[in-house]
């Protein structure tokens, strides 16, 4: 035990020297949560329209009204004749083109309906995926006034419209800074975490000053102790930095309570920590393990349900994410924040993560060898 | 009583890619209580990788060893308990103090600096106006001077010193030897590695290692004592054409160059200064001069080679 305590001191004492930790520790949370979650905004606006109106009606300048009002889009070319947007498409300043027929009033007052259509721009996926969406929608709402325009007023048999009335429940305003803050805050949690104690055993490798400690009798487990206790305290830094930072600028303050958050970062950290150690003890240079654990680090995130849902994976992605602690982590967090969880509500996440910690730092332990064959 | 350092027959190869390189080739050895023993040879003889099996950091491929008695493989725990060994690269954190490095050191061997300072402080009054800057920071010799302090702070009985003077200049090798011999005074038996062969003579006994193999173990008397022939320095204005001129004259066994002078070495036991004066003046070198010499260790180690 005595020996477990000089080697945290002597940990605290290199880790605080470092000049590069405050900016790693302070800066990198601040610039992260500040810019991440206004930039990746979920919501796609200002969708670039393409219009080619064959009909020059009252009844299609309503609908091009209609679309350009509803504020998702933003008229950009107006063209004579199909070619003429498909240009504007060409030379990526229309993401949608919208196609109104000659005779589309006549046709949708005389014969009851009338065809549109809809070109879309597919090379970004998410843009052209919802941006269709919208336009259908938009163009769906306009059949429906158009109709209800047209029944005379009292009627025996009025247009029966089922009205769909929705609340979301957690978070009312649907407010996705409110899910996404947290999630880049365990993002970043975990690639500090890892890479931190990556590379540190690593160092000591480089620097040649594992030679000195394989001679001493320090035992192994207090050796990886002595690296995991001060990289844990560490990323807690950054996550009651982030915590902050959420609260001032986001105006986040959990439903639940931040001491629940810290039991379960606790325990997620000793896995991940684990889990950078355990990468340390594989690698020979500082240069290796930073590349290795970024790697493993960027396929947690993205597998981590922060910017895909976990149950629109495929099935095989959804089984590899039970094996990825920083969903666990996630889903921790958006329920602690946004839906008041506490710890009882969270254990089976943190049995989960204990076995993972369990595992990683065993493996770790293992795997660090005094001796080389 | 048991030997401090029993070394049988120990083998250690590296898996290249290209084919098994031997570091050690079946070498035996030992080392007396209370002696410096020197293990001589050029970068790549080996000398670290035997270092790195006594010190139970590596595993040899064959052979055994015992460090205090105790088996290099099978009870390394108590080797580490009471050997200190100072690596040939600098392995003290370089982002800690003197004093922290020092206090960090005798932590994790659970020795008390108070206990021990005074095996350390001949050594450590040297540095300790230093004692709050980085280890980084330090000069050379200081570095050796604190690697020294800090593998000797737990009072271990043996003492591995892998390569270390290298890089350090005269001066401090010189007092680092002398501090070495101070400690040899209080019982602690050294084990040391150079490649500088005219350290070989501070030395107590010396191991002359080649290749993985001992060329010869015994005290540098005695390794002087058995170069059984004369051995001349030459030296003339033109020390190049010079060298190659006697290398390939029949009657030169070898010839090499030696600082200022070459060293040469005849074939014929009897003959001397009249045969090397003879091939110089027929040359016609100017300002030569020809003396006998007694034969130093490099002159052993080149003859030992050649074998």
């Amino acid at each position: 035990m005595r020996t477990l305590k000089f080697l945290l001191e002597k940990e605290f004492l290199q880790i605080l020297r470092d000049p590069a930790i405050w900016r790693i520790l302070f800066v990198m949370p601040i610039v992260q949560l500040l810019i991440l979650p206004l930039a990746a905004d979920y919501e796609i606006k200002n969708i670039n329209l393409s219009v080619v109106d064959h009909d020059h009606s009252a009844y299609s300048t309503r609908l091009v009204n209609k679309i350009t009002a509803s504020g998702y889009f933003r008229m950009t070319d107006y063209s004579a004749g199909y070619s003429g947007s498909l240009r504007a498409i060409e030379r990526d300043r229309a993401d949608l083109v919208l196609e109104i027929p000659p005779q589309f009033e006549k046709t949708l007052i005389k014969e009851n309906g009338a065809t549109l259509f809809i070109g879309v721009n597919a090379i970004n996926g998410v843009k052209a995926g919802l941006g269709g969406a919208y336009i259908q929608r938009i163009v769906r709402d306009y059949n429906q006034d158009v109709r209800a325009q047209w029944i005379q007023y009292p009627r025996l048999d009025p247009l029966p419209i089922i009205d769909m009335r929705y609340s979301d429940w957690y978070n009312p305003h649907m407010n996705y800074r409110y899910f996404m803050v947290p999630g880049i805050l365990v993002m970043l949690v975990t690639m500090i975490g890892t890479s931190f104690a990556s590379n540190n055993i690593v160092r000591e490798i480089e620097m040649g000053t594992i030679e000195q400690i394989n001679v001493s009798p320090i035992r192994k487990v207090h050796f990886i102790l002595g690296k995991l206790f001060p990289f844990m305290l560490l990323a807690l830094t950054v996550l009651t930095t982030g915590l902050v930072i959420a609260r001032v600028v986001y105006g986040i303050v959990p439903v639940g309570h931040y001491s629940t958050i810290y039991v379960f970062a606790s325990v997620y950290l000793l896995a991940v920590l684990g889990l950078g150690l355990l990468l340390s003890t594989y690698a020979q240079t500082q240069q290796q393990s930073m590349l290795v654990s970024s790697f493993v680090t960027m396929i947690f995130n993205l597998l981590s349900g922060l910017y895909t849902p976990i149950e629109s994976m495929p099935g095989w992605a959804q089984v590899i994410t039970r094996f990825n602690p920083v969903s666990y982590f996630i889903q921790v967090m958006r329920m602690v924040v946004l839906k008041g969880s506490g710890l009882s509500d969270i254990q089976p996440h943190i049995l989960a993560v204990l076995g993972f910690a369990v595992f990683f730092n065993g493996w770790a332990i293992l795997n660090y060898k005094k001796r080389t064959g | 009583m048991v030997k401090p350092v029993i070394v049988e027959e120990l083998v250690k190869k590296y898996r290249m890619k290209r084919g098994e390189v031997k570091a050690l080739n079946g070498i035996s050895f030992s080392v007396e209580k209370g002696e410096v023993f020197g293990i001589i040879g050029p970068d790549g003889a080996g000398k670290t990788s035997l270092f790195r099996i006594l010190n139970t950091l590596l595993l040899a491929d064959q052979g055994r060893a015992t460090v205090n008695g105790y088996d290099t493989v099978g009870e390394y725990k108590k080797i580490r308990q009471c050997i200190g060994y100072m690596p040939g690269r600098f392995s003290l954190y370089q982002d800690l103090s003197v004093r922290e490095n020092l206090e960090f050191f005798a932590a994790i061997f659970n020795a008390d600096i108070q206990e021990n300072y005074l095996l350390i402080k001949d050594i450590y009054t040297q540095i300790e106006p230093f004692r709050d800057r980085r280890a980084g920071q330090l000069s050379g010799g200081m570095k050796q001077k604190l690697a020294l302090c800090c593998a000797l702070i737990h009072q271990p009985e043996i003492l591995f010193l892998d390569e270390p003077t290298t890089g350090v200049d005269a001066v401090s090798r010189k007092e680092f030897w002398e501090m070495l011999h101070r400690l040899k005074e209080r019982g602690i038996t050294i084990l040391v590695s150079t490649s500088y062969m005219d350290e070989a003579g501070l030395c107590d006994r010396v191991a002359l290692l080649q290749k993985g193999n001992i060329l010869s173990i015994d005290t540098p008397e005695g390794i002087r004592g058995r170069f059984g022939k004369a051995v001349w320095a030459v030296r003339a204005s033109e020390m190049f054409r010079l060298l190659n001129e006697l290398k390939g004259d029949p009657s030169v066994e070898s010839c090499y160059p030696f600082g200022q002078y070459h060293h040469v070495v005849l074939k014929a036991p009897l003959a001397g200064e009249t045969d090397l004066r003879g091939i110089m003046d027929r040359e016609r070198y100017a300002e030569a001069e020809v003396r006998p010499i007694s034969p130093t260790i490099e002159d052993c180690f080149m003859a030992l080679m050649k074998e």
